[in-house]
């Protein structure tokens, strides 16, 4: 693409953005629908100035996230050596590979009546679902990672006198590292859903899901919004910023992919 | 090509690995049912040992009572229509809309302009994180659950329809014009099959969030009968044995899905035509 043709296309994205903005506004303004259903978008943006001076904002992203995080990097821990154990050893593959294809399948929020009688409200639940929601694929990625290791790769360390030690630390993690990228940003989206449904029905007082679903009570159509701009933000910058930088310094650099053309 | 990697592991599809070739039917049977066995086991060890009051942790033997209670009396049967019902009304319109859109933005550079700024500010957004403003908008009920899987499944089937449209090589589309291909036949005969791979992907990866989403918003939005609502409503009533048999129900379809409608699928087209191999 030309820079003339780019420059081109960022004006109309532009146009296309404000077009819809004022569209909406329209909507909003004429009174056609009630404004406790469609808040304009200068209230919108009042109430998300609002929550994050007074601080509550930030508290339920910070727990959403807290939660996310607890969750995945349990999902990480059990998930990654499970993988490459299943890759490795036929029994284990054997063993865990018909529970997994028959769990996969059940969405990460049918478990969250069932976890709420078991665990209680409040936290355990949504780190349990989070858990649940980037276990599999974490797990298959990593599987199916260690698997596509090049074999040629593992007799070429060997020949070269590479002990068990180095192969799996410098060929195999290595070569199965773009996908356990790609595991890890599917288990992040999944994640990143499961903990906003969990949230709205898990009600525990503080979370991003919860705000929403609160609001929804007292038709805070604005905070409702508000939030979900938070929700779309954090999630969009953890996926491009964090997993696109985590690509570019390992696998990017270590030449396993080729720059995906985006 | 660097997303054939992408696209070899983000089906999640499980095929079971390729073992020696001359294991008979029966033991592969066998291997598959012991881990089910095992669990199985341990589940009933720790239901009957009373660890946890029976009524949270029914064994085994309860599950598949209820199970088979509320099937012969129709009303498992009636929960899990219901939430195919709503499943394939919102996936087919997502569908339509879905792939519609991806083509317009795949073929006309003024479309692409036009959608994908609004599609790529809408799609980071959980579709979940949606469902209580689809309710005040909607009211309670079918209509909202359907809007929202359908709002939901059509964002990576737009995405995937898009990238396919442009992946059709340039090289084709110019020789099936040298050769006298309208419009119309450009399109059936070139860019459809061309493009059919990420569709189908997209179709599936669609499927497979409208699923995810449907039983949560089933919960939420008070439907009268679903599966996710049958689970939902049995927690009031300490009812652990139907969640649990709702939850395996769930799992009974979400396998269906997957290995009778998409891998049936993309065998009798893509492969097929030696598109994907």
């Amino acid at each position: 693409m030309s820079t003339g043709e780019r420059t081109r296309s960022l004006r109309r994205a532009a146009v296309t953005l404000l077009a819809a903005a004022a569209a909406y506004e329209a909507v909003a303004r004429s009174g056609f629908f009630p404004p406790a259903l469609l808040p304009t978008l200068p209230a919108v943006a009042r109430a998300l100035v609002a929550t994050t001076m007074d601080g509550t904002m930030p508290a339920h992203a910070f727990h959403t996230l807290y939660r996310v995080l607890i969750g995945f990097s349990l999902a990480i821990t059990v998930a990654v050596p499970l993988g490459i154990l299943m890759a490795r050893f036929r029994p284990v593959e054997n063993f865990v590979l018909p529970l997994a294809s028959a769990l996969m399948p059940i969405p990460s929020l049918a478990w969250v009546p069932v976890f709420i009688l078991w665990f209680g409200l409040g936290d355990t639940v949504s780190i349990l679902i989070v858990f649940y929601a980037a276990l599999f694929p974490m797990l298959l990625n990593t599987w199916s990672g260690v698997r596509a290791v090049n074999p040629l790769w593992l007799r070429a360390a060997g020949a070269m006198g590479a002990d068990e030690k180095a192969l799996f630390w410098k060929v195999m993690i290595p070569g199965a590292f773009p996908f356990l990228i790609t595991g890890a940003r599917q288990a992040f989206l999944r994640c990143w859903i499961a903990v906003v449904g969990a949230e709205m029905i898990a009600a525990s007082n503080w979370g991003l899901g919860w705000v929403i679903f609160d609001a929804k009570e007292f038709l805070n159509t604005d905070v409702m919004l508000a939030s979900l701009v938070v929700i779309g933000a954090i999630g969009f910058a953890v996926e491009r910023l964090l997993f696109g930088s985590l690509e570019r310094a390992t696998v990017l650099r270590w030449g396993m992919v080729r720059a995906a053309t985006t | 090509m660097p997303d054939a990697l992408q696209a070899a592991s983000a089906q999640n599809t499980l095929e079971f690995a390729p073992s020696a070739g001359a294991e008979s039917g029966w033991r592969v049977i066998a291997r598959t049912a012991f881990p089910f066995l095992v669990v199985g086991a341990l589940w009933e060890l720790v239901a009957r040992f009373g660890t946890f009051p029976a009524r949270l942790f029914p064994p085994l033997e309860d599950i598949a009572s209820a199970f088979v209670r509320l099937s012969v009396s129709g009303i498992l049967p009636h929960h899990a229509l219901d939430t195919l019902i709503r499943l394939s009304a919102g996936f087919a319109l997502a569908a339509m809309v879905g792939v519609a859109i991806g083509f317009a933005m795949g073929r006309s550079r003024l479309a692409e302009d036009i959608c994908l700024p609004l599609v790529s500010i809408g799609a980071p957004i959980p579709g979940i994180a949606y469902a209580p403003l689809f309710l005040l908008w909607f009211g309670l009920g079918n209509v909202s659950a359907v809007l929202l899987v359908a709002f939901v499944s059509c964002f990576p089937i737009i995405f995937n329809t898009w990238t396919g449209v442009k992946a059709v090589r340039d090289i084709w589309v110019r020789s099936a014009q040298a050769m006298g291909a309208d419009d119309r036949r450009l399109f059936r005969h070139v860019i459809l099959p061309g493009a059919l791979p990420y569709m189908l992907t997209g179709l599936r990866l669609g499927l497979a969030q409208a699923w995810r989403i449907l039983v949560g918003v089933e919960m939420l939005a008070a439907v009268p009968w679903g599966l996710g609502w049958l689970i939902f409503g049995a927690r009031e009533f300490l009812n652990t044995d139907i969640m649990l048999a709702g939850v395996a129900v769930i799992a009974i379809i979400g396998l269906a899905l997957e290995k009778l409608v998409f891998q049936r699928l993309e065998a009798f087209t893509v492969v097929r035509w030696g598109m994907m191999r």
